[in-house]
């Protein structure tokens, strides 16, 4: 090891910068403010110092990773340098890495460690309801977690799907060796990096009591902590944005010949419909935290009914993004669900049209429907048939989604691998998510669930049942494609049997609890309840084991069992289980040709039948 | 082989046991808070009863707090004044309380809350005097226990009162007033208590900071 | 392989599930709905949630036994080499008939949601300053002041006396007016079947019709700050007369601070203490 391999653009330099960036963007605001601005001598809290001090620390850190030597030197008139040393070895993990397979690693890696810390504050919410009273932590603490927890979820799971799994695929899929642009790529996923550790830093600032919703004026009154949510919530929307743009670019430019928009693998069209959502909510977010932050900092009062702003403005600027953002983590989890069905049921995916139809009327209809989130707000209330009618509107399209899964399970040679299996556990748990969003919908009903923990409980539902079930299937579908290694098939369905049950022994209970009067975000409930939460709790503990057994069984097979799968264990006919497994570094010899039909199972013309040329080698 | 084997097993050991500190550190971070005061008590005829003298500054100090400019409760233990907002009292309790009350005036957002509930004969004294209500546009804090029904508004020291203390701990000598009160703790339970006036300078509605951070102008009272 | 006997064993047994669950939903289920029948608000939230109950009961029922029955029947025989099933791309008659019958769903659930509004039957959820929907007769108005972190009551007819007990006559229309002074709140009264958020300077109006005496839980239900989830308190529905004598015992016990009370208004704007000193 010798020195020189610490300089230059690497990980160790971003966070060198980046801490040095933090330090002087927190001088700098300083150096702003001085004693002139009353307020913040009297709150001893520096908005604009932690404020520049996140921004120049993020700058500072993507200089160091070398997101800034192409522009530069492009800027000089210098021809830019080629990233020749990221094709081989383990270094190209830890860098600005250009391909897209390994940034889907990156982002496989370091979503699942956010979200096993998202779970983790979800179980220490879980061991304080545990009493109706108020006990382990402090109660500005709690709501700490609370936020933490939801925020970090919320944010990390927009790119959930999409970061591991479309970065990898989607490429493959369409017959591309590499996305439309592939340093905005790699720039999304340390963005998304840099948000959660962000994010993560709010408990040395005093925390924030918002929730993952930070309300107005609430967040205005809030303590420095609330610059950590504003400033992760904002990095995540940029990366969500970005992220959406290069995904519509890369499947509206990149498709190989034959490739048609009709013969596009399902996955790819949800997200293609994600990608819509998220280039277009994201900067409604962005401007959003921005507005707070001016708030926060300048005094504006654009949320201060006393300066002449106003709190609605921010509830519903917030959810004209929220709701998109909620289908943001519904739709990938649709398309990994078609997407796998077909492999596991032997036949095509059954109503293609239709599936195409459900996904596209969902990403126009979640423009439609955000002021269900302020049935009782008092906001005006002539429009709440229309937001009702809309609402219920949106079953139609998801009902396509379901009738699509049905038949395509009809008739068919059914195997119930791990991927199968967590993706009738989707079917299941959505279906219950999208029955109780029914009762969210009906104003009347409404009255009692809105707020309540009913409406958590439907939607994590909808995230947890849905969207996480679907990841973990894509991980047991498709990691072995990845990594060319086998997953534990055994621990597998002790994982899937035991995250299952526990899952619907946690929310099932919870829809109850909310429906009989439990208020979200609460830290007391009435003693009736107390019963019923203990259940709950001590479910919420075995599906935190669950996610232990997974763990496990991931680190077990992929590090130390190590066992090699073939390039297509499952007999898909799907063009990524035609390469070799871990697809070679420039994914095809030559790019392939599309035939018509993108499921060809039960057709004569062979187990390949989309594909007319695929190499059967990696390139030298 | 088995070499390489036993280095990635070392590597997790590693791993896990890393992640498993800094778990500890982050339950062990949140889980903390002012240290509780048990507020001695005396049995008696009619029920234990219990005395408790606070006292409350416009500024709490670098000595006891980070946040320096921060307004803030504090507590005599044995003779000292400390910053702890929980308190542990007895069940069915007479507590007698008395604070001197250091800071200025801000007035309340709701004028309701200038009126004493929830105390013995429902009066308290100002300066011994015997009182029910006072100007809400006086109050520099109020004391409330909202589950016992316990209010009671503090009066602010005038704003042309000479010797005013601005850092704490203040010394009796300056400019301050005293008011007394007595409250039944009831049945055993975990109460917050709290200040109704926006007195968290700085912060929206005055409502920030030292409002919504335990151990300022908001805390506990663990009746056992 | 019988195709028309999958489909007609499904059929059958969605019809035969509807037929044991529908009952049970209708008779059992139903009328013990939350939030109970103790207001007129309440009772019209528990036929609500039957309606939507049945409506989604064949739906679930459908669903569920097709899964069943895909599962345990078109499930390939352990050790079975990759043999794959027909090749069917679709069906539209039942692609349409799915859609059809969808909508007709939707469409009823939202018809019946809008016709329920309008028949003041979702009054207890606040509807802003201008209900779409009133209750005829008189009413008694009472105002509900959220502020960080404590729900207090005012009583306009009553010489604007405010409380910090909220206690409700049995069998009167009542109409709430929440607001806030601070951030929002969100008044809820669970029983009662009453939600509506308390945001500053805006006049949120409920209705309720208490049809049975008691206690009634109040809670926010609205993240506002450190106390959020001890903003808790409990409320009364009590007789005509007891109303009486306790609104005249409250009058008489907040005389003191009567005087320095703002007028009643429908919002209050508190001195700017926006940032406070």
């Amino acid at each position: 090891m010798n020195a020189r391999r610490l300089l230059g653009y690497n990980l160790l330099s971003a966070v060198v910068l980046g801490i040095a960036g933090f330090y002087a963007g927190w001088w700098l605001g300083h150096q702003i403010t001085g004693p002139s601005l009353a307020y913040f001598s009297d709150t001893g809290q520096n908005d604009i110092a932690l404020f520049l001090a996140y921004i120049v620390g993020v700058v500072g850190f993507l200089v160091g990773l070398g997101f800034m030597s192409y522009p530069i030197q492009r800027l000089l008139g210098k021809p830019p340098s080629l990233r020749e040393k990221e094709t081989a070895g383990p270094g190209r993990y830890f860098t600005l890495c250009t391909d897209h397979k390994v940034v889907g690693m990156q982002y496989l890696i370091g979503i699942g460690f956010f979200i096993f810390i998202g779970g983790l504050n979800a179980m220490l919410i879980r061991f304080e309801l545990l009493s109706p009273t108020h006990e382990s932590f402090n109660a500005n603490n709690y709501l700490t977690i609370v936020g933490l927890h939801g925020t970090m979820m919320m944010g990390m799971m927009t790119s959930g799907i999409l970061g591991p799994f479309a970065n990898y695929l989607l490429p493959i899929m369409i017959g591309a060796r590499r996305m439309a642009f592939p340093r905005i790529e790699a720039l999304t996923f340390w963005l998304l990096m840099l948000a959660g550790v962000i994010l993560m830093t709010t408990v040395g600032y005093g925390g924030f009591p918002t929730g993952w919703t930070g309300y107005a004026p609430l967040n205005d009154q809030a303590n420095l902590g609330m610059d950590s949510y504003i400033v992760f919530f904002a990095l995540v929307g940029i990366s969500m944005s970005l992220l959406g743009l290069n995904m519509l670019a890369t499947v509206i430019t990149m498709r190989a010949p034959g490739m048609s928009w009709g013969r596009l693998p399902i996955f790819v069209w949800g997200v293609v419909s994600t990608s819509v959502l998220m280039l277009l909510a994201a900067p409604v977010l962005i401007s959003t935290l921005f507005m707070v932050a001016l708030d926060r900092t300048a005094q504006t009062g654009f949320f201060n009914e006393q300066a002449g702003g106003s709190a609605y403005l921010y509830q519903n600027l917030f959810w004209i993004f929220g709701h998109p953002e909620v289908y943001i983590l519904a739709l990938p989890g649709m398309g990994i669900v078609l997407e796998i069905l077909p492999v596991f049921a032997r036949k095509p995916l059954w109503g293609y049209r239709l599936a195409v139809t459900g996904m596209l009327g969902i990403t126009l209809l979640s423009w439609l429907v955000w002021q269900h989130h302020l049935f009782v707000s008092g906001i005006n209330a002539d429009l709440r048939p229309f937001y009702m009618l809309s609402t219920e509107l949106i079953s139609l399209p998801t009902g396509f989604i379901f009738i699509c899964a049905l038949g395509t399970l009809w008739q068919g040679r059914i195997r119930l691998t791990v991927p199968m299996l967590f993706v009738l556990a989707w079917l299941f748990n959505f279906l219950i998510g999208g029955l109780s969003g029914v009762f969210l919908s009906d104003v009347p009903s409404d009255v009692t669930t809105h707020g309540s923990f009913f409406s958590m409980a439907h939607f994590h539902y909808t995230i947890m049942g849905g969207l996480l079930f679907s990841f973990f299937a894509a991980i047991y579908f498709w990691v072995p494609k990845m990594t060319g290694l086998a997953i534990n098939e055994r621990w597998g369905k002790i994982h899937f049997w035991s995250m299952f049950i526990a899952f619907n022994s946690t929310f099932g209970p919870l829809l109850v609890i909310g429906f009989l009067g439990m208020p979200r975000r609460s830290v007391t409930y009435a003693g009736y309840l107390h019963g019923g939460n203990t259940w709950v709790s001590i479910s919420a503990f075995f599906l935190g084991a669950s996610m232990l057994v997974f763990i496990g069984n991931f680190i077990w097979s992929q590090v130390f069992a190590r066992v090699p799968v073939g390039p297509n264990p499952w007999g898909s006919k799907s063009i990524e289980w035609q390469l070799p497994s871990p697809v070679p570094v420039h994914n095809f010899d030559r790019i392939p040709t599309f035939g018509p039909d993108p499921y060809p199972y039960g057709v004569a013309d062979g187990p390949v039948g989309r594909i007319a040329t695929v190499p059967a080698r990696p390139i030298a | 082989m088995v070499n390489l084997r036993a280095q990635k097993a070392v590597a997790t050991a590693a791993g896990i046991s890393v992640l498993g500190i800094l778990i500890g550190i982050y339950v062990t971070f949140l889980t903390g808070g002012p240290t509780p005061y048990h507020v001695p008590s005396a049995a008696a005829a009619g029920g234990p009863s219990a005395d408790l003298t606070l006292q409350t500054v416009a500024a709490i100090g670098p000595q006891l707090s980070p946040n320096e400019n921060w307004v803030s409760y504090l507590v005599r233990e044995n003779g000292t004044w400390h910053r702890s907002t929980v308190w542990t009292l007895p069940a069915h309790a007479l507590v007698h309380v008395t604070v001197y009350q250091f800071d200025g005036r801000s007035g309340l957002r709701n004028p309701f809350l200038s009126q004493a509930r929830g105390v013995v004969g429902g009066t308290f004294t100002l300066d011994g005097k015997s009182m029910r209500t006072i100007n809400p546009d006086d109050a520099s804090h109020t004391f409330a226990i909202p589950a016992l029904g316990v209010l009671v508004p503090l009066e602010g020291v005038a704003d042309d009162a000479k010797n005013q203390c601005d850092v704490a701990p203040c010394a009796m000598s300056a400019a301050h007033t005293t008011i007394t009160f007595t409250f039944r703790t009831g049945k055993a339970g975990h109460y917050r208590w709290q200040c109704f006036v926006p007195c968290a300078a700085g912060f929206l509605y005055g409502f920030g900071g030292p409002m919504q951070t335990i151990g300022y102008m908001d805390g506990f009272v663990n009746v056992v | 392989m019988n195709l028309r006997g999958h489909a007609g064993r499904i059929a059958a047994l969605t019809v035969v599930g509807t037929a044991i669950v529908l009952p049970l939903v209708i008779f059992v289920l139903g009328p013990n709905m939350p939030p109970g029948k103790r207001t007129t608000g309440a009772s019209s939230q528990v036929t609500d949630n039957t309606v939507l109950l049945v409506v989604m009961t064949p739906f679930t029922v459908f669903i569920l036994v097709y899964l069943g029955y895909a599962i345990a029947t078109f499930r390939a025989p352990a050790g079975e080499e990759l043999l794959d099933g027909p090749p069917i791309r679709g069906h539209m008659p039942s692609q349409i008939a799915w859609l059809v019958v969808t909508s007709a769903a939707v469409l009823f659930l939202a018809i019946f949601g809008t016709a329920e509004l309008f028949a003041s039957n979702g009054s207890g959820g606040g509807s802003g300053p201008k209900p779409i929907a009133k209750p005829s007769g008189p009413v008694l108005p009472i105002q509900v002041i959220g502020q960080q972190w404590e729900f207090t009551f005012r009583y306009p007819t009553y010489g604007g006396v405010e409380t910090a007990q909220l206690v409700l006559p049995v069998d009167r229309e009542i109409e709430f007016h929440v607001t806030s002074l601070d951030a929002i709140h969100s008044f809820w009264a669970y029983e009662l079947g009453v939600k509506a958020d308390a945001n500053p300077g805006v006049d949120n109006v409920a209705f309720v019709k208490a049809t049975k005496t008691g206690d009634f839980q109040i809670r926010c239900a609205e993240l506002c700050g450190l106390w959020h989830g001890f903003m808790y308190d409990t409320g009364r529905v009590v007789d005509g007369a007891q109303f009486t004598s306790w609104i005249s015992g409250e009058r008489k016990q907040f005389t003191p601070v009567q005087k320095y009370l703002p007028p009643y208004a429908l919002a209050y704007k508190p001195d700017p203490q926006a940032r406070a000193g």
